[in-house]
């Protein structure tokens, strides 16, 4: 056995977890230090830093057969660390201004972290499942921490009780494809596939679970809910980091366990769900006043856009998720932060978008990043967002599913009008009454400066002339 | 050469930081206004340096790596014969723009320069760009700084007509987006070494054909977007909207600059690309553009702002040149074509002149004024210029574009009817009619409100701006050629190899099993028709 080279293979999971162990003890020791938070980012730099070196080597199992590395799953734990990276960054003065800065939530932040590691790279069910719920009991944990709150103990309570229930579906799922295939793990599962109903309905369960974990339509109920009532900080991380573990997941799952058998359609069940979710989440979002649920909606229907790419089944389709993700990733942390910091000023409930009337002017680097993280996420060129719609919407055309493709770009040009609807505040409207806003500091701003930076970078990146990030999404 | 398109291209862009690190308002203003300058002063060798007899074969190109080794997607800027001219008339209302928003900005001046000028890299990208995916992305690019403009700087509806503008304009783009991805993997399956391509040089060839039922749909997936960009009646009632609450500068703009990404479209793309279609759909889309000739024309003339009424006679005048290249002849082609510029230096101009007279009476409504001829002499004759020149009169623009675009529709094969032609003659008299009336209801009749006894004539800045305009107005007017030269061996290139096209698409479909619908709707069965065709092309 090579034990250092699994040691290795999981290398960004163990640093994570090793520090996620030291901030506990860091606040055992010496309650609320500052240290907690450089042990964090320190951690995650490094984590991340050993994410990108694996970037483009082939995809290789390890752990006998547990896990696996390389190639997509590499590409997965660059989106979760550098998700994550992210919104530890912007915490720290999110929560100190909201008086919740424990260091128990960036332990936290790192045990899930591990998690989502783990689950990007199952490659059997178990490392699947061990991963799930590590990262899942821990966002759960997360979305109870403003505890006063009733708004608070409602969102945790639901996302508990009825994350608990979608485990079982999955654990159900699970069960039955170990009853019908005899093992566990993932390839073996897809060479033992049959047309069987044992295993068609493990197959289904276990879709169900992934469904709910990304909060498709008809399993979104949580979403809303959970996201308004957690720290807006770590909604961003809850709405993408773990998003993009699950979908990575999803893609190793869907591309070698599920081959096509007789009688599984999945591609045409994701399509079908891709559709409601597209149309579903964007139409509620037009309607929301409360910017933090507008936006749990509008990532309602960003996890539609990722499963029309997962319903292509191509390797094209596939990648085209995973750049998705990234950008996914990149520009919603981005929109979180800008919100985060207008919580952050005091005297009025800025998660209100009638709140934000004319601040567009007074803080004008953060209203233009707001502008260009929302012109992202709407999809148009020449930023991130664009880019990803295209790969997906591209993948589902050259497979043949053109129609698929037309409910998208409709769906996302629907979807134009909640996202401009907040500028139209932030700049088309005057400000109700003279309010201080606070400066943030210079992390705070810097972050979302690399934030808004990587968003034009790799809208523009495509028809630049040296190699892009799409050619280091590889192995399936 | 190449560099200097390019540094064209994103000078205006690289202005952007220079405009946000002036200190007080004039230096904001004077650099705006010196990158602009220095951006029509950068272009004109590429005019000058053109090859007229090789018009039909981009210049000047640029050619990006690609993205992948099987993905043809890449940076491709260059200028032919389609695109030189409407590529100078954006460079060369730049500075026209900034200088009419001297006085007339009263708050946010960096962010209005900064969005006029990203809004001039977006429109010379949109021209120059021939990779249909580069040209996609600037085309909606220059959503972004209009939305702003019309929204920040607007009048008092502007939020509503912002969003309209924006989202209606969004949904046509994005169903040409499924047809260009559609369009790219097919290519890509013809073209050796790749698997998607959406470079126009191989798009337009004759070695790449659509077969006919993907021709129709993607036609009018196509046309949809570009149709509500022109705007072509009935696409057109985000227009009026946006151009009466948008500032003088953003309806200038979108009237020189930006609407004629629509008609630019249509020749760009749709025609080589779905060459059957364009010519089955020609009669349907030019009874459209008829309709709304007369449609625009009559709207115009009952309007009570002369604003309104200005961008009604858009809707007008643009039906004549969707008219022009739907005809499909050298003659009316050409015609589309210098209209486009016409409408850029006429409509520009009498909204630039409608912008100087709100700015000092506030007010832009017909009956406020009257007999103010009296108390401006020189604001009269530059009115009265442009008024002529959107109007069509001989010597001037105008009447270059409506006439060879009537001339070639009269004689069109396409349109095979002379119906069309007589009728959107018709509009050349309405424009007469609502024009002429407008100007006199303005400048002449007795000067009787006292507000209009205080009016002031034209300062040197206002008449320096707009004396370029006219200039051109006379020069295309009085000696076209000069201007028709670019683009006509292109056309007539470009309309023959269509035609051999259609008929090879054509021949190809004898042998395939179509639907019912396909076969009758392109007469894939009337040998006839295709060669009295080839007659006409020779």
């Amino acid at each position: 056995m090579d034990y250092l080279g699994d040691l290795q293979a999981f290398l960004p999971g163990i640093i994570t977890a090793v520090a996620g162990l030291a901030v506990i003890t860091i606040e055992a020791l010496k309650s609320g230090h500052k240290s907690a938070y450089w042990v964090t980012s320190f951690s995650l730099i490094v984590a991340l830093f050993f994410g990108i070196q694996s970037l483009g080597t082939p995809l290789q199992e390890a752990f006998s057969g547990m896990l696996v590395h390389g190639g997509i799953a590499a590409f997965g734990n660059v989106i979760i660390l550098l998700g994550t990276l992210f919104c530890v960054f912007l915490s720290n003065d999110y929560l100190e201004s909201i008086d919740h800065n424990y260091n128990e939530v960036y332990g936290m932040i790192l045990f899930a972290t591990s998690g989502m590691i783990c689950l990007a790279g199952a490659n059997d069910l178990i490392s699947l499942f061990l991963g799930l719920e590590t990262m899942s009991i821990c966002l759960y944990v997360m979305a109870g921490l403003i505890k006063n709150e009733k708004q608070g103990a409602e969102g945790a309570l639901k996302y508990f009780l009825l994350g608990a229930f979608s485990t079982g579906f999955l654990l159900y799922g699970a069960a039955l494809l170990y009853g019908a295939t005899g093992t566990t793990s993932i390839p073996g599962i897809g060479a033992a596939a049959s047309s069987d109903l044992l295993f068609l309905a493990g197959a289904a369960l276990l879709l169900i679970g992934f469904l709910f974990k990304v909060s498709a339509v008809p399993f979104h109920m949580w979403t809303p809910d959970v996201y308004q009532a957690t720290p807006t900080t770590l909604t961003a991380y809850m709405a993408t980091a773990s998003k993009a573990a699950t979908f990575m997941a999803m893609i190793l799952v869907l591309s070698r366990a599920l081959p096509s058998v007789e009688g599984l359609d999945w591609q045409a069940v994701l399509s079908v769900v891709a559709i409601i979710t597209m149309i579903f989440g964007n139409i509620i979002a037009l309607v929301q006043d409360n910017i933090k649920r507008m936006l749990a909606y509008s990532s309602i229907a960003h996890a539609g856009y990722a499963l029309v790419g997962l319903s292509a089944a191509t390797p094209e389709g596939y990648s085209a998720v995973a750049f998705y993700l990234f950008a996914y990733t990149i520009m919603n942390v981005g929109a979180f932060g800008v919100v985060a910091y207008y919580e952050r000023n005091k005297g009025l409930d800025f998660s209100d978008v009638n709140n934000l009337a004319g601040l567009g002017f007074k803080k004008p680097m953060m209203g233009v990043m707001m502008s260009l993280f929302l012109f992202s996420l709407a999809g148009i060129p020449p930023f991130v967002g664009f880019v990803g719609k295209y790969y997906v919407f591209a993948a589902a055309i050259n497979a043949n599913m053109v129609p698929l493709a037309i409910v998208g770009v409709l769906a996302s040009a629907a979807s134009v009008y909640y996202y401009l609807r907040v500028m139209v505040y932030l700049y088309f409207r005057e400000a109700h009454k003279e309010t201080e806003m606070i400066d943030p500091s210079f992390l705070y701003k810097g972050a979302l400066v690399i934030l808004a930076l990587l968003t034009v970078y790799y809208g523009i990146e495509p028809i630049l002339p040296f190699g892009g990030l799409m050619e280091l999404i590889t192995g399936f | 050469m190449e560099t200097l398109l390019n540094i064209t291209i994103y000078l205006p862009l690289l202005g952007i930081p220079l405009i946000l690190l002036s200190k007080n308002e004039n230096m904001k203003k004077w650099s705006a206004l010196l990158v602009t300058s220095a951006t029509f002063l950068i272009s004109l060798p590429l005019m000058f340096n053109f090859d007229v007899v090789n018009s039909g074969a981009a210049q000047y190109l640029t050619e990006g790596g690609r993205i992948s080794s099987t993905l043809d997607i890449k940076y491709l800027v260059g200028l032919d014969g389609l695109s030189l001219l409407l590529f100078m008339l954006t460079t060369f209302m730049g500075p026209i723009v900034i200088i009419s928003s001297w006085n007339s900005v009263a708050k946010h001046l960096s962010g209005y320069l900064a969005m006029l000028l990203l809004l001039q890299t977006a429109s010379l990208g949109v021209f120059a760009s021939l990779d249909l995916l580069v040209f996609y992305v600037f085309f909606e690019l220059s959503l972004i700084p209009m939305y702003f403009l019309i929204g920040i700087w607007g009048g008092s509806d502007r939020i509503r007509a912002t969003l309209k503008f924006f989202i209606y304009t969004l949904v046509g783009s994005l169903i040409m987006l499924v047809g260009l991805i559609y369009v790219g993997y097919d290519a890509g399956s013809v073209m050796s070494g790749v698997n998607f391509t959406l470079d126009w040089r191989f798009l337009s060839s004759d070695i790449y054909q659509i077969g006919l039922v993907e021709q129709t749909y993607l036609f009018l997936a196509f046309a949809l977007a570009f149709c509500i960009k022109v705007p072509l009646f009935p696409f057109h009632t985000w227009l009026p909207y946006a151009h009466t609450e948008a500032p003088t500068a953003g309806s200038v703009v979108l009237a020189a600059i930006m609407l004629k990404m629509g008609t630019y479209g249509l020749i760009r793309v749709c025609l080589p690309l779905f060459p059957n279609a364009f010519m089955e759909f020609a009669p349907y889309m030019a009874t459209l553009a008829v309709i709304g000739i007369i449609y625009g024309a009559l709207v115009a003339m009952v309007q009570k702002d002369v604003k309104k009424l200005v961008a009604y006679s858009s809707v007008s005048h643009l039906g004549f040149v969707v008219l022009g290249i739907f005809a499909l002849n050298t003659v009316a082609v050409q015609g589309a074509i210098i209209q486009m510029v016409n409408h850029g230096l006429s409509t520009g101009a009498l909204f630039l002149i409608v912008g100087m007279i709100y700015d000092r009476r506030h007010t832009r409504m017909i009956k406020d004024f009257g007999g103010i001829a009296k108390k401006m002499p020189i604001f009269t004759v530059m009115f009265m210029i442009a008024t002529l020149a959107s109007i069509g009169l001989p010597g001037l623009n105008g009447f270059v574009g409506e006439f060879l675009i009537l001339n070639g529709s009269f004689f069109s094969e396409l349109y095979d009817n002379k119906v069309f032609a007589i009728l959107a003659a018709s509009g050349v008299i309405l424009a007469a009619v609502y024009m002429l009336w407008m100007f006199q209801r303005v400048m002449f009749g007795p000067l009787e409100n006292e507000e209009n006894k205080k009016l002031v004539d034209l300062n040197a800045r206002e008449i320096g701006l707009l004396v370029p305009l006219v200039i051109f107005m006379f020069w295309i007017g009085i000696h076209p050629v000069n201007f028709t030269k670019y683009s006509e061996n292109q056309v007539t290139e470009l309309i023959i190899t269509s035609k051999e096209k259609s008929l090879a698409v054509l021949e190809t479909s004898k042998t395939e099993d179509l639907p019912e619908w396909a076969n009758s709707f392109y007469g894939v069965d009337e040998e006839t028709e295709s060669e009295s065709l080839m007659v006409s092309t020779k």
